[in-house]
């Protein structure tokens, strides 16, 4: 509240003085960000520097400082740094099999969640009716759904018709559930495209696809790209449906992690699951670099000068 | 737009729902009408490696046939719904009649699992749901103003905590915050205080849980505004600035009705999926201390063996109707706009 | 310990060819599809049977998933059922056989007697319904350094003795808490409360009924236990499961757990853990309480089953290669990864606590059809007790209230 009344202060004196004065709300909005930054990434950190550890190091309950230097990695290894999560994980667990599992799965729920939502979305952004309305909170009620409930309910149906433990159902699954999501996203994007772009290039002689296609789809991508994050994001991160539909031979990344950690009874091989969860991070890396310069860049520019 | 042009993009995305969804979504509701038939036990003896025992087992034949009269089961209209394990209305009755004071009913109140539950819920998303909000616009807005050069890597870290698998990531975090771990030894460093334990106490507990949860939420509502803000106008800004509006003006008076529908996108979002709150739950074995509405779905459905799915259905209904519920304002508020841009 | 482990080797190498020509498969050509946890010795058993018997079969497969529980009645109910065996465990085997998914196996038993080892038919009814191959159960862990430093002469043999021995450490100074148990709330506290409920002599239900019978005596005695040794252990317990113990144990944190006996062999490998802990672990059997003649633990059994919805060649061809898998070899080649019930199996010290409570006759987890609901209303409500804020009537009465509310929508109770 304190930066609110400053500012409203400082306000007047700034706008009528030098304008390459550093504001507070600047200097306050930049620390902000820092302080954000350190946060999301401190947790990463720890665990990208404990997965060349061994397990009595990075989850040590006699000292956190063994993490850092690791005392029992020295005992156990002879050296402070160990590649025995990554070997085992992907050597001796054979986790590059869940990653393309893994890769399939979602490369197709995106593509086919994008396709399906911006149709729709567009439809709901453009069509002033009350249906229109009705859908979007149908879809709204249909979000509300707990997962687990869908999944449980899938299973003794997925199994008698024989396609329980493929690809092909957990893609189409993962497509339908978050549908509504996707749908709602991509349905605000379009409300911030001016309505005069498309209905401009119908009365030119489009028919309405025409439109969609030649005029809307080259200014949708800040919002494709972003809604398609999220929907990467989903199907990449699930557990509750992944877990309970493939069987082990096309399990996703996700449950194999899972089945890393063991269970009441028996030790799990949590290392392998911290190097997995590190190794998979990696190719998200070069591709959030790659998408964001999509958002950032101009490609913008086009939707809303109008 | 047309009906039929309408019909022909709706399609796809809405038979994905109704096949997927919708049709789940009755059978649920049906299923929460329904109780199991009874079983017929009968008393037998099991044999082992470790000796024999007296027992009883269900006999399926004399089960199944009641199964081929009434293959949904027992018709039990919404008893289920009003049982203890939900709302309780026999119980709540009781305590009401029964106690002196109100902090004697509130008691024999947070007993019944439903409505402990129903506590922590509200709770964590009456926080968690505006914190991330209003944090995830001032990270957008911070890093949408720094150089060029640092916004992807920024944009990469913020995203870490959504990345990074909850299934892993709240098990480290879940040791970060031991007693041991690096951040409960600093908070205990802190407060000077070693016996103090993040996981012993519910008020404790409860910090935890929402700290994560704004923690792993935010990247959501940081990159939906980043790409939001990506899309204002830059003649209105100008033009706002040159009529010497401040930055902090520009933000109320530009930014923030620019990214209003946005806004109400994240909300209905928010609140959904925070009323749905249950992984971190799970992974911080925060069940002593708080429960969800989800966790009890998933307790019904794993925990007793063979599912109980009359109550997890009546819980899950009563899910879509807390969700309804939480979100009438915000759908109002859509229906308004949804007029408005109609006509 | 190297010498033992070549000759073992050698034995099994002379004996794999032999073993493999023997292996009687039954049907050929037949499809066996099998659905496991994801435990190395579970791996082994269905490895083992596919070495045997994998060519005869047109089809062999194996679905190890930590979802097993999760997924096996929904996979076992179409006909034909996704998988042709499910290796269970006691809770399991109740839970398929509460829908009718698992048969009978007494005409197989008769055919394959020659394969199947002494002692591990799993009988219900007069009828054979499993066939079990490894144990499992909770026991004490002791440092005895640390015993011997506090003045306790001897490894504590009931949880009285525990006690005491946990009150000298603490008196000497060594350890706040020295006591270790996995008591989060849910499966693992209900599991605690129903070892040592065995171990006060209760029954869970009134006799040929599913009408619960735990607020009485021994289960007040129970809770009682159970809070004097929260007591001891440490201030974050209600959220310790097994990773969280064995933690505290291979750190040098706790005198006295009560942990799974599958936990055993990782707590006495040289990995995560110090010379001192592990030379000084002691495993001895449950201990007994409240002067009752039993270890106070529930006894675990993993076995094979045979599911009720596939063709009689399918089960035939399913269970002939399974049985051909449980051999002294396989015991031999992998005889740490569990407490084998089969012969060839050499107890090594990880043994010692499981093998010792089975013979201080621990009951079984009992299989009745409706444990898993007393199990989960357990799980949830004890909580309460041992957090201080409800009286332990109190916490058993809303326990049993629980339980009704799901044992009438099961059809358990009217």
């Amino acid at each position: 509240m304190a930066t609110k009344a400053q500012s409203r202060i400082a306000a007047p004196a700034v706008s009528t003085k030098s304008r390459t004065r550093i504001q507070p709300l600047t200097v306050i909005s930049l620390a902000l960000v820092a302080l954000w930054l350190i946060i999301a990434a401190f947790p990463f950190f720890w665990t990208f520097w404990g997965s060349f550890k061994v397990q009595s190091d990075f989850f040590s309950k006699t000292d956190w400082q063994n993490a850092i230097y690791g005392v029992n990695t020295i005992r156990q290894t002879g050296s402070p740094f160990t590649l025995e999560g990554y070997h085992g994980a992907w050597v001796d667990e054979e986790f590059w099999r869940n990653v393309i599992n893994s890769g399939i799965v979602v490369f197709f729920t995106v593509v086919i969640s994008l396709t399906f939502g911006t149709l729709g979305g567009y439809a709901l952004a453009r069509s002033g009716r009350r249906y229109a309305f009705w859908l979007l909170m149908a879809a709204l009620v249909f979000r509300a759904m707990p997962h687990i409930t869908l999944v449980s309910g899938y299973l003794l149906p997925f199994f008698e018709w024989n396609i329980w433990g493929i690809l092909p159902t957990t893609i189409i699954v993962l497509v339908a559930i978050n549908q509504p999501f996707t749908l709602w996203m991509l349905h605000s994007f379009f409300l911030n495209i001016p309505k005069d772009m498309d209905e401009s290039a119908m009365v030119d002689g489009c028919t309405r696809f025409q439109a969609f296609r030649h005029v809307i789809i080259p200014v949708m991508w800040p919002g494709v790209i972003t809604t398609g994050l999220f929907s990467f994001l989903l199907a990449y991160n699930d557990f509750a449906v992944t877990a309970m539909l493939l069987s082990s031979e096309n399990e996703t990344i996700i449950p194999a992690i899972n089945s890393f950690l063991g269970t009441t009874q028996v030790e799990g091989k949590v290392m392998y699951a911290v190097a997995a969860v590190v190794s998979a991070t990696a190719p998200l890396f070069v591709l959030i670099l790659f998408f964001q310069r999509q958002i950032v860049s101009g490609l913008t520019a086009g939707a809303v000068k109008g | 737009m047309k009906h039929r042009t309408f019909f022909w993009f709706i399609l796809p995305t809405l038979s994905a729902m109704i096949l997927f969804i919708a049709l789940p979504i009755v059978s649920v509701f049906i299923q929460s009408l329904f109780v199991e038939h009874e079983q017929v036990l009968v008393v037998s003896e099991s044999c082992g490696p470790f000796g024999c025992t007296p027992t009883t087992t269900v006999d399926t034949a004399a089960t199944a046939a009641l199964q081929e009269e009434q293959p949904l089961g027992r018709f039990n209209g919404l008893n289920t719904y009003i049982n203890r394990s939900h709302l309780a209305f026999a119980e709540v009755g009781e305590a009401w009649r029964n106690t002196e004071t109100f902090g004697a009913f509130w008691k024999q109140i947070i007993n019944l699992p439903f409505y402990r539950a129903l506590i922590f819920t509200l709770t964590y998303t009456a926080v968690v749901t505006p914190v991330v909000i209003a944090l995830g616009l001032a990270i957008a807005v911070g890093v949408n103003n720094l150089p060029r050069f640092l916004k992807g890597p920024s944009i990469f870290i913020s995203l870490l905590p959504f990345l990074v698998t909850p299934l892993v990531g709240s098990l480290i975090l879940f040791w970060m915050v031991d007693s041991d771990g690096v951040i409960g030894a600093t908070i205990q460093r802190i407060f000077n205080d070693p016996s103090l334990s993040l996981k012993a106490s519910t008020a404790l507990t409860w910090t935890m849980l929402i700290v994560y949860g704004v923690w792993h939420t935010l990247p959501f509502s940081f990159i939906t505004f980043y790409a939001g803000l990506q899309t204002v106008p830059e003649d209105t800004m100008e033009a706002a600035m040159i009529d010497g509006a401040s930055k902090w003006q520009r933000m109320i008076h530009v930014i923030v009705p620019h990214l209003a529908p946005l806004m109400s996108f994240v909300t209905l979002m928010l609140l959904m999926d925070n009323f749905r709150v249950f992984e971190p739950i799970v992974s911080f074995k925060a069940e002593a201390h708080a429960t969800s509405l989800s966790w009890i779905i998933y307790n019904d459905l794993r925990e007793s063996g063979n599912p109980l799915y009359g109550s997890a259905g009546a819980t899950s209904m009563m899910t879509i109707i807390g969700v309804v519920i939480l979100l009438t304002p915000v759908l109002i508020r859509t229906w308004r706009d949804f007029s408005r841009k109609a006509h | 310990m190297l010498l033992k482990r070549l000759a073992a080797a050698s034995l099994f190498a002379g004996l794999m060819g032999s073993a493999a020509f023997a292996a009687n498969c039954g049907p050929e050509g037949q499809s066996i599809r099998i659905l496991a946890s994801d435990f190395p010795a579970i791996h082994a058993v269905v490895d083992a049977a596919r070495a045997n018997c994998g060519d005869a079969a047109a089809e062999f497969t194996a679905n190890h998933t930590t979802e097993a529980r999760q997924i096996m009645n929904a996979a076992l109910t179409p006909n034909p059922a996704e998988y042709t065996s499910v290796i269970l465990a006691n809770a399991t085997l109740t839970q398929l056989m509460n829908d009718g998914l698992v048969r009978p196996l007494n005409d197989l038993v008769e055919k394959y007697k020659d394969s199947i080892p002494p002692n591990v038919l799993i009988t219900i009814d007069g009828n054979v319904m499993a066939v079990a191959f490894m144990a499992n159960s909770q026991h004490l862990f002791s440092r005895k350094d640390i015993l011997e430093q506090a003045g306790v002469d001897s490894i504590p043999a009931s949880y009285e003795e525990v006690l005491e021995a946990a009150e000298k450490i603490r008196a000497a100074g060594i350890m706040e808490h020295p006591i270790a148990m996995n008591l989060q709330t849910g499966w693992n506290v209900g599991e605690v409360f129903n070892m040592i409920y065995l171990g006060h002599g209760g029954e869970f239900f009134a006799p040929g009924s599913a009408e619960p019978s735990i607020n009485n005596e021994q289960g007040i005695a129970a809770l009682e236990t159970m809070k004097a040794l929260a007591e001891y252990a440490h201030p974050d317990h209600l959220t310790h499961a097994s990773n969280e113990t064995q933690g505290l144990w291979e750190s040098g944190q706790a005198a006295l757990a009560i942990m799974w006996g599958s936990r055993g062999a990782p707590i006495l490998d040289d990995e995560g853990s110090t010379e001192e802990v592990t030379s000084n672990t002691v495993l001895s059997a449950a201990p007994t309480v409240g002067g009752g003649s039993i270890p106070a633990a529930t006894l675990w059994w993993d076995g094979i089953s045979i599911a009720s919805n596939v063709s009689d060649e399918e089960a035939e061809a399913t269970f002939a290669a399974l049985i051909s898998g449980l051999t002294p070899e396989m015991v031999a080649e992998n005889n740490d990864d569990a407490v084998w019930l089969l012969p060839g199996f050499e107890p090594g010290p990880a043994a010692a606590g499981v093998a010792g409570t089975v013979q201080g006759g621990a009951r079984p987890y009992p299989m009745i059809p409706q444990i898993g609901l007393l199990h989960a209303a357990l799980g949830s409500e004890l909580t309460d007790f041992l957090k201080g804020g409800e009286s332990a009537e109190q916490a058993l009465a809303d326990v049993e209230t629980a339980y009704r509310t799901s044992a009438k929508e099961a059809g358990f109770l009217k």
